[in-house]
């Protein structure tokens, strides 16, 4: 069996072991894997989202009452974990990288299926055992997503429901882990002949930096919550006080984990737009090498930075961090630049997928420089544990998690179901989410420099606060309404489809090469790689110098000539491999 | 090889530098001994990279001219599906839950585990499609 080899009849994926449900259960298919991490990401997404409305709406009034100031507490500790924990970062590396880096890189699966698999089971068990913290009798766990001590102790917050927190977060940690390992193994070892690293597509490489960025983290943050747990249940003393352990800490241990997490969280999403910023302005991406460098140097960066969340404890080396916060603007700066640089002079084309990478480039700019206020430590101890910083994170966050990800999703739902999203409609739901965040979160900025503290539920009608707070929430319900008509958009590709075909954007990475969606084990065919846009090469002759050894339209029907040679165990899979033929075991 | 070598090595020198300034600038033991860890993360791996990249031809991954037969012949094996993962997900949510809600789960949870890991087992052995 070859690369080149072309099948004549295609294998619909369903053939292939179990249906139903079983399929969903039992495949180790990445596809599969990567569909349902996709959707319980989601799931999560608009469930943390439903919790953001209650608190705005409670905010929406001066003491208001329509929750209680303690289910605010967990609200808003569930609404950031959920949001951070079993959204962002699944969302990204175990939903669309997951179903994208193997094509992009012509593999016919993640390097360790099954390990894949328990991934996914570990972050949904996860994921639902730290929700069913509401189901407890103290309620879900509510000390914030940070989970500071002394306040996360036994003394301090009791109870089941924190406890489930923890191990939901071992559990999805080492989930991470081990989707880690396998974007870096099969980054390093499934590649196509001919596409050497630095022909790799950007998401491709932003995935593989994530990758190495989760094996730095996240381990660091599984370690310390066992340390919270013994201090929980044991009797160790290694956070509190009284024992003779250090609060502080545990601050240490978790921004070691949380700063490189948030951006663990960002890559993926910078990956998927700046492929997306070249396709729809038909250009290669500007500064490919500087982007990769770029990307390598702000992983390494943000993993020395930790301590600027610490800035106001006194404990910590303000120049070393301030310093090494402020560099991190430089590699953010290229990036930038590359992102205009590609744009520049291209033939852009304002598709959805466009809208929402554009509006991540806007929304992301201005975390990113009210990012450099916080990262001056004067300006910290004014601002620190104020709505600035909410207003602040929820820039960087949701520009790159929402709207850098429904770019890429909108960019390659038609690669994963076959249909297209409505175009419309999609547009539609870019301009209320795009308006709804800016009156959502810029008032937050004033409410922040008023001084109103982050992680309250009531403030008095005398603070002056009730105006700002009235436009926030009213863009919170813009947001609704953006998330609504996207779900509606997703209904409507199930009800009334429109195929997509194989390469609706004229994009120009492997994934386009193959059928959307996929046959078992990927490709059928894959086209010479001698660039970084091989598909574009091989659609576009006339704009490229190297030739493929045929004119475009008869590779297909040339390679299929080629037949599987003999000798090839069937469950050993080539990069062509397709069971069906193979016969079933 | 040689370049994901470089990537892992290039993450152990710039830990190795960082870890070097925040130690002399700090005396702080828990950050100097995260930043020494996650230095070795990047050139033990890195180095294993390295040490074989300088023994083993290049792969048509490598080179750059690789025609698309260079790639013929097996890459690995890609079981199609298989229960385990699910079941060992089980049985780690129940061992995790047992440090929530006491000691009983763990023994469901290990026994589980026990009888998942012998099923991956036997279905490795076997190399097939289950
Ligand atoms: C759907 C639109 C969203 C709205 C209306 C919203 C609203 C809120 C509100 C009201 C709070 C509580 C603030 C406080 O009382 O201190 C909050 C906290 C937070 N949000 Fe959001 N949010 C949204 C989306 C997101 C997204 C997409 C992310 C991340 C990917 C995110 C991450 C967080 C985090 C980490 C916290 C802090 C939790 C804590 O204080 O422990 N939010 N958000
Ligand atoms: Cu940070």
């Amino acid at each position: 069996m070859t690369i080149a080899v072309e099948r004549t009849l295609p294998i619909p994926a369903e053939e292939h072991g179990p249906t139903g449900l079983l399929k969903w259960i039992t495949s180790t298919d990445h596809k599969v894997i990567g569909k349902s991490y996709t959707i319980t990401a989601f799931v999560f997404f608009c469930l943390a989202g439903l919790m953001a409305m209650l608190m705005r709406t409670q905010l929406a009034s001066p003491d208001n009452n329509i929750v209680s100031l303690h289910l605010y507490n967990e609200l808003f500790t569930m609404h950031g974990s959920l949001m951070l924990y079993l959204f962002a970062g699944p969302f990204a590396f175990g939903g669309l990288a997951n179903y994208i880096v193997p094509l992009q890189i012509g593999a016919p699966d993640m390097a360790f299926p099954r390990l894949n698999a328990l991934s996914y089971w570990l972050y949904a068990f996860g994921g639902l055992i730290m929700i069913s913290g509401f189901l407890t009798t103290g309620g879900a766990a509510d000390f914030g997503w940070v989970s500071y001590a002394p306040l996360s102790s036994a003394t301090n917050t009791p109870g089941a429901g924190p406890d489930m927190w923890i191990v939901a977060l071992v559990l999805t940690g080492f989930s991470a882990i081990f989707t880690g390992v396998n974007i870096c193994a099969t980054v390093f070892y499934l590649r196509a002949p001919g596409l050497t690293m630095f022909r790799l597509p950007i998401f491709t490489w932003n995935m593989l930096v994530t990758g190495i960025l989760i094996l730095i983290a996240f381990p660091v943050l599984t370690a310390a919550l066992v340390m919270l747990w013994c201090d929980r249940h044991i009797g160790s003393h290694i956070f509190s006080v009284a024992g003779g352990g250090v609060p502080v800490l545990w601050q240490n241990l978790f921004w070691f984990f949380g700063h490189p997490e948030v951006y663990i969280l960002a890559l993926p999403y910078f990956g998927m737009v700046t492929d997306i910023l070249a396709v729809f302005s038909r250009k290669p991406v500007f500064g490919y090498r500087g982007m990769v460098f770029a990307t390598m140097s702000i992983a390494a960066l943000s993993t020395s930075v930790w301590a600027h969340h610490m800035f106001t404890t006194g404990t910590v080396l303000l120049p070393f961090f301030s310093l090494m916060s402020y560099l991190i603007a430089v590699p953010t700066g290229i990036k930038f630049f590359n992102w205009i640089g590609t744009l520049w002079r291209g033939s852009i084309v304002f598709e959805t997928p466009m809208l929402f990478a554009v509006g991540f480039l806007i929304v992301f700019l201005f975390g990113g420089v009210t990012g450099i206020i916080l990262a001056s430590p004067p300006l910290d101890f004014a601002t620190h544990d104020t709505y600035f910083v909410v207003a602040h994170f929820h820039e960087v966050l949701f520009g790159s998690a929402v709207f850098g990800g429904f770019a890429g999703l909108y960019y390659w739902y038609p690669k994963m179901t076959g249909r297209m999203l409505r175009n419309d409609l999609g547009k539609a739901s870019f301009w209320f989410m795009f308006v709804g965040f800016w009156l959502t979160f810029v008032p937050q900025y004033w409410l922040g420099l008023a001084g109103m503290p982050r992680r309250i539920a009531e403030y008095s009608p005398l603070s002056g606060w009730t105006l700002l707070n009235r436009i926030s929430t009213s863009g919170a319900y813009l947001l609704f309404i953006a998330v609504f008509l996207m779900l509606v958009n997703f209904l409507l590709s199930f009800l009334k489809p429109v195929p997509a075909g194989d390469n609706p954007w004229d994009a120009h990475t492997l994934e386009w090469a193959t059928s959307s969606p996929p046959p078992h084990h990927n490709f059928y065919w894959i086209p010479p790689v001698r660039s970084e846009r091989p598909l574009w090469d091989h659609n576009h002759p006339e704009h490229t110098t190297i030739h493929s050894h045929m004119p475009a339209n008869s590779v297909r029907a040339a390679t299929s000539t080629v037949h599987s040679g003999p000798g090839v165990h069937p469950d050993h899979g080539s990069r062509s491999d397709f069971r069906g033929e193979d016969g079933d075991e | 090889m040689k370049v994901e070598a470089y990537v892992l090595i290039f993450v152990g020198a710039f830990f190795a530098v960082v870890c070097g300034i925040y130690w002399f600038l700090s005396y702080e033991t828990s950050g100097t001994l995260m930043l020494l860890g996650t230095c070795f993360l990047g050139f033990v791996p890195g180095g294993y990279y390295y040490w074989w990249s300088r023994r083993m031809k290049p792969r048509p991954e490598d080179d750059p001219q690789a025609k698309r037969e260079d790639g013929e012949g097996v890459v690995g094996a890609f079981p199609g599906s298989s229960v385990w993962p699910f079941v060992l997900g089980v049985s780690a949510a129940s061992v995790g839950l047992s440090l929530v809600f006491g000691f009983w789960t763990a023994i469901v949870g290990f026994v589980v585990a026990a009888s998942a890991v012998m099923g991956v087992i036997r279905e490795s052995r076997r190399g097939g499609l289950i």
